[in-house]
């Protein structure tokens, strides 16, 4: 082959809508990946100019210095309500929570339950680790049985804490949730159909089709006390036969297009 | 424009809306829900945004968002849902976005009752929610003054980018009169919401609105900027309303309902040759302190009445440092003083008697 | 001669090691000679052989959107990441 006929492509750069600075995440987290599917998937639909964000309490309450439009700070687990405020007034722009297993399904439920049932025309990120990262690694909703956490030292014990919440299962109940999808992080194929959920949710915003949410099994090594890619490990093993992945609910407007 | 006979809390949704209050997200609690019914038709009438909320958290929630994105936002509730409501306005204020809140207060603590009371004072007055901040309270006594006084809220909100509060009681809310609605002003057009509000990152810098200062070197400096803001409401937003103050030896201080009661207490002790006035404050954040210290300086004696169990008399007796005796006379827990109870108090006052510990007399 | 290349950059890399982990032609090393401004070893193209496809299923994986690919191609044509 001749050096005329060979060109050097750009195949992949970092998104535009991520601010060019470091993050504060700890290393292998995968509030990274969420975060740069989220960016690829505005940059890619041309809209974050009128996109408006709500970040949560959590691991993430700084996510409004990663990425690159408007975004609002709520208090703990009242990012919907926050974002239900904006959207009315707003009908126009694309509004986003981004929440974790304790702001989404402990102290936030009720405002979960409620966006979904009145089926608020914006989108929910929700990312699902088992265990409060910020805090440094108490129990949450979503922390399976037997698992060790600060404030369960000996294993998740259903007898005394409960059974884990299952949110997609939940809120698919809803008649107003148009999109109700859980994926995973743990490897480059499920990364890659994320983001293909990211893009379907924020597309069912657009439609004004109803409340759309995307449920992503999340890794934290430092509060699960294991290295980055064994926690990706832990991830299949563990968290998926308890959150099984796929597609809870999807608007007929929407199911022909939905691939896995 | 005519009169017509209104009722408080319709009258207070009706002047909000002439305001240009663009939407209104509230919880269903007595003695305040017409309001919420009054807006549930209004807006959608209008156009404009209205949302019954799952709870009174989600509800000062709705209206924070709202807010961010620039528009003219309220909601009501009363006492307990009030409560609920503490974390979000001091969120709103350590965020600076213009809020306006009517808090029709009611029997407590806790459940209480729904009969009138002035049980919130101190817990909206002196800020509410944690950290330091204090919203401008302000204090209707009649349903005309309820709505003047949400007439200009939202510019005042705006203005200092505050919470606003009316402070009214469940009287108030349900009590009818004859009073005029002031005229209809337009709502603001999208392009023209403020600078700093969140509306899409176009041909614009992002902006971001949190309430987060992780350096206590930033966080210090915020508060500063909210301790200079405060400054400038205390300077410039202080109303109060006198009655046969001139030649007075005992004052009357009072708000809201107790100060209508005041009222009709002091033309009866007048006609019996007491020399007493009213002191009303209209504004109970900014407090007319200065007001107060000045009168300390010409009457014998003050009388603090209240429904509630002593919280306005405490910024009165700081007023006053001593200079000369303060009494209070209140009634909690629903209970409404009558103007003969008040007649008594002011004719013992007169006397030098030492109040008698039964009722409310402290 | 390689058919693909990465960049690695130092501002966002926090050497977390995912890369390596998922490269098909295990061609990404941590460079232990150097410290990132963070602090942290980042990771590098070790590809002496030229084995590199730029198949950017590192760059999938970053968690840091740390990673830059090229491919040399004689009709560009995009890559996996964009969905």
């Amino acid at each position: 082959m001749t050096t005329a006929a060979m060109a050097e492509t750009l195949i992949y750069s970092r998104p535009e809508a991520l601010r060019p600075v470091h993050t504060h995440y700890c290393p292998g987290c995968t509030h990274g990946v969420a975060h740069r599917l989220i960016a690829e998937v505005i940059d890619e639909m041309g809209i974050r100019e009128m996109t408006i964000g709500v970040a949560p309490v959590g691991c993430s309450v700084f996510a409004y210095n990663y990425f690159d439009f408007d975004f609002a700070e709520a208090a703990h687990g009242r990012a919907p309500a926050m974002a239900t405020g904006i959207k009315r007034v707003s009908p126009g722009k694309i509004v986003f929570t981004y929440q974790g297993d304790g702001d989404l399904a402990a102290i936030g439920m009720s405002e979960i339950m409620h966006v979904a049932g009145r089926g608020e025309n914006i989108t929910t990120i929700f990312i699902n680790n088992a265990i409060y990262g910020m805090t440094s690694g108490q129990m949450a909703p979503t922390t399976l049985p037997g698992q060790k956490t600060t404030s369960t030292p000996l294993g998740r014990d259903v007898e005394v804490h409960g059974f884990p919440l299952k949110m997609c299962e939940i809120l698919s109940q809803m008649e107003g949730a148009a999109y109700i999808v859980r994926r995973s992080l743990h490897d480059p194929a499920n990364i890659r159909k994320a983001k293909k959920a990211l893009r379907q949710a924020f597309e069912v915003q657009r439609q004004g089709l109803g409340f759309a949410m995307v449920e992503l099994l999340s890794s934290c090594p430092t509060n699960w006390g294991i290295p980055a890619e064994a926690a990706l490990h832990w991830i299949e093993e563990h968290m998926i036969p308890a959150y099984p992945l796929g597609d809870y609910k999807v608007h007929p407007a929407i199911a022909e297009k939905v691939g896995g | 424009m005519a009169k017509e006979l209104l009722e408080g809390n319709v009258a207070f949704a009706e002047a909000a809306v002439r305001a240009g209050c663009e939407a209104y997200f509230g919880y269903p609690i007595t003695p305040q829900t017409e309001a919420l019914e009054h807006m549930a038709r209004r807006m959608p009438e209008l156009g404009r945004v209205f949302l019954q909320a799952e709870s009174e958290v989600a509800a000062v929630n709705m209206v924070y968002g709202a807010a961010c994105a620039g528009v003219r936002v309220m909601t009501s509730s009363s006492s307990p849902g009030v409560s609920l409501m503490m974390e979000g306005l001091s969120y709103i204020a350590g965020s600076e976005v213009p809020v306006v809140l009517v808090d029709v207060m009611r029997g407590g603590p806790g459940l209480g009752n729904i009969a009138p009371s002035q049980g919130d004072y101190n817990q909206m007055v002196k800020g509410g929610g944690h950290g330091d901040y204090r919203p401008i309270v302000l204090a209707p006594a009649t349903v005309q003054e309820l709505i003047d006084l949400t007439y200009q809220a939202f510019d005042l909100a705006e203005k200092y980018r505050c919470i606003v509060v009316i402070l009214a009681d469940g009287s108030l809310g349900q009590i009818m009169e004859p009073a005029e609605m002031p005229p209809m002003r337009p709502v603001r057009k999208a392009e023209d919401r403020p600078a700093w509000a969140l509306t899409g990152a176009h041909a614009r810098k992002p902006n971001i609105i949190s309430s987060i200062y992780i350096d206590p070197v930033e966080e210090e400096k915020f508060n500063l900027v909210l301790m200079q803001k405060m400054a400038r409401i205390e300077a410039n937003e202080v109303r109060y309303k006198e009655l046969l103050l001139e030649d007075a030896e005992i004052a009357v201080v009072a708000f809201g309902t107790a100060g209508r009661i005041a009222q009709s207490a002091i033309k009866a002790a007048r006609e019996e040759g007491i020399k007493v006035g009213l002191l009303r404050p209209v504004s109970l954040y900014p407090y007319p302190y200065e007001r107060v210290r000045e009168l300390s300086r010409k009457v014998k004696s003050i009388l603090v009445l209240e429904m509630n169990g002593g919280q306005m008399v405490d910024d009165v007796k700081m007023a006053v440092e001593g200079r000369v005796p303060v009494r209070f006379y209140g009634r909690m827990g629903g209970m409404v003083p009558l103007p003969d109870e008040v007649l008594d108090e002011i004719r013992a006052l007169h006397a030098q008697r030492a109040p008698v510990p039964t009722g409310g007399a402290r | 001669m390689a058919k693909g290349r990465i960049e690695v950059n130092d501002l966002y890399c926090k050497g977390c090691g995912l890369c390596l982990t998922v490269c098909p032609k295990q061609v990404i090393a941590i460079d232990h000679d150097r410290l990132t401004p963070k602090g942290y070893h980042p990771a590098m193209l070790a590809d002496p052989e030229g084995a590199c496809t730029g198949c950017a299923i590192c760059a999938v994986i970053c968690p840091d959107a740390a990673i830059t690919v090229y491919r040399l191609t004689p009709a560009p044509e995009r890559a996996g990441v964009a969905a």
